[in-house]
């Protein structure tokens, strides 16, 4: 089950500079631990986040071994039109989690 | 090794302290107490205040979830009995409460545990286990805001009174009593942290150094490890009784589930 919050106004003006956050459950285990028996704990995190406005790539970020577990991302943009915000995390293993949220620009 | 060294000599200078010092302040008058929350810096309390950034509001969702969930032999969600979860404000607060079942105090997390298992026929629930805890989260988050009120149940009374002699009598190789830190020098710091009052407002709570959430247990534990004692089993009787006086002591604040700490 994805386990993602994301937060985006419902609704601004045309031109407005908007506050969008997101933050996903995940344990970002950083390959570099070892486990209770001695055994490597193995690499998992997740490796890209990318957000798209109306299908268009608005932001995008690359995840790295020191982000840590249940990164949480915030950043601003402009609301042109009214649309659908959709989010997209990527982990280590290819699978895609994904969350989406609607803005009404008036 | 830098760290564990700096924090042991702390460790060692507040136990010299407290055995030189003598003065025993006692229990924390009514006016001077005060949730961990308020110890912690201005960008943590800001991190808890928002829930677009309270990473514990992740196990809140997930319990949301679990709620609703078909669950076990009986084919029945939490939902399905309790209703909506509103209806369980003011029944959490209350908790541990007597258990006529076993004769014995049980806590929230013991009780959706024996609500799964007796009711809803459905495979145990391990403590600290990532469901469980959802759960747990996500009724005690219906709470926020709401005063902890422990029950006026005489049947609890002696556990209480266990609780209380667990929180005062020294144990560990520190030979430390919780009492030692968390009533008396509670406006200290120890190894830069602050020692606060320890009231369970927030629990289960999301600690940045566990990188998840965790139970009031959990935090009972790592105590118990720092004074190098040995911690008390998980749902055991005795960390029953030690929540039972930890409830008591904090009557009146408000719930704040889930919190963030340090």
């Amino acid at each position: 089950m994805t386990r993602a919050l994301v937060s985006v106004p419902p609704a601004a003006k045309r031109g407005e500079i908007v506050d969008v956050r997101a933050m996903i459950a995940h344990p970002m285990e950083t390959g570099y631990r070892m486990g209770p028996n001695g055994a490597e704990i193995p690499r998992d995190i997740i490796t890209r986040f990318v957000c798209t406005y109306d299908g268009a790539e608005v932001f995008s970020a690359e995840f790295f071994p020191a982000v840590s577990a249940n990164p949480f991302v915030s950043f601003n943009l402009i609301a042109t039109e009214s649309g659908t915000l959709a989010f997209e995390w990527t982990d280590d293993k290819g699978q895609i989690e994904t969350a989406s949220a609607e803005i009404v620009v008036s | 090794m830098r760290r564990p060294a700096a924090s042991l000599v702390a460790f060692a200078a507040l136990a010299l302290a407290l055995l030189g010092g003598g003065a025993q302040a006692g229990d924390i008058a009514p006016h001077e107490r005060r949730s961990g929350r308020t110890f912690m810096a201005p960008e943590t309390q800001a991190m808890q205040a928002d829930d677009t950034t309270n990473p514990g509001m992740l196990w809140v969702l997930q319990g949301a979830g679990l709620w609703d969930e078909k669950a076990g032999t009986s084919g029945r969600s939490c939902a399905g009995c309790h209703g909506a979860a509103e209806a369980m404000r003011g029944v959490a607060a209350r908790y541990p409460a007597f258990d006529p079942a076993s004769g014995k105090p049980i806590d929230l997390a013991g009780r959706i545990r024996q609500c799964r298992s007796a009711r809803q026929g459905a495979p145990d629930l391990a403590r600290d286990s990532d469901a469980l805890l959802a759960l747990t989260t996500f009724v005690a988050h219906q709470l926020r805001g709401m005063p902890i009120a422990p029950p006026k149940d005489p049947r609890l009374d002696p556990y209480r009174e266990t609780g209380r002699q667990i929180f005062t009598t020294r144990m560990g190789q520190l030979d430390l009593s919780c009492a030692n830190c968390h009533d008396d020098n509670w406006n200290q710091r120890l190894a830069g942290s602050a020692v606060t009052q320890a009231h369970p407002t927030g629990y289960p709570l999301y600690r940045l150094e566990w990188q998840g959430i965790g139970s009031l247990q959990r935090r009972m534990r790592n105590c118990m490890i720092g004074v190098r004692a040995e911690p008390f089993a998980a749902g055991s009787d005795d960390f029953i009784a030690l929540e039972l006086h930890l409830m008591q002591r904090a009557a009146g604040m408000a719930i704040e589930t889930p919190g963030v700490r340090p």
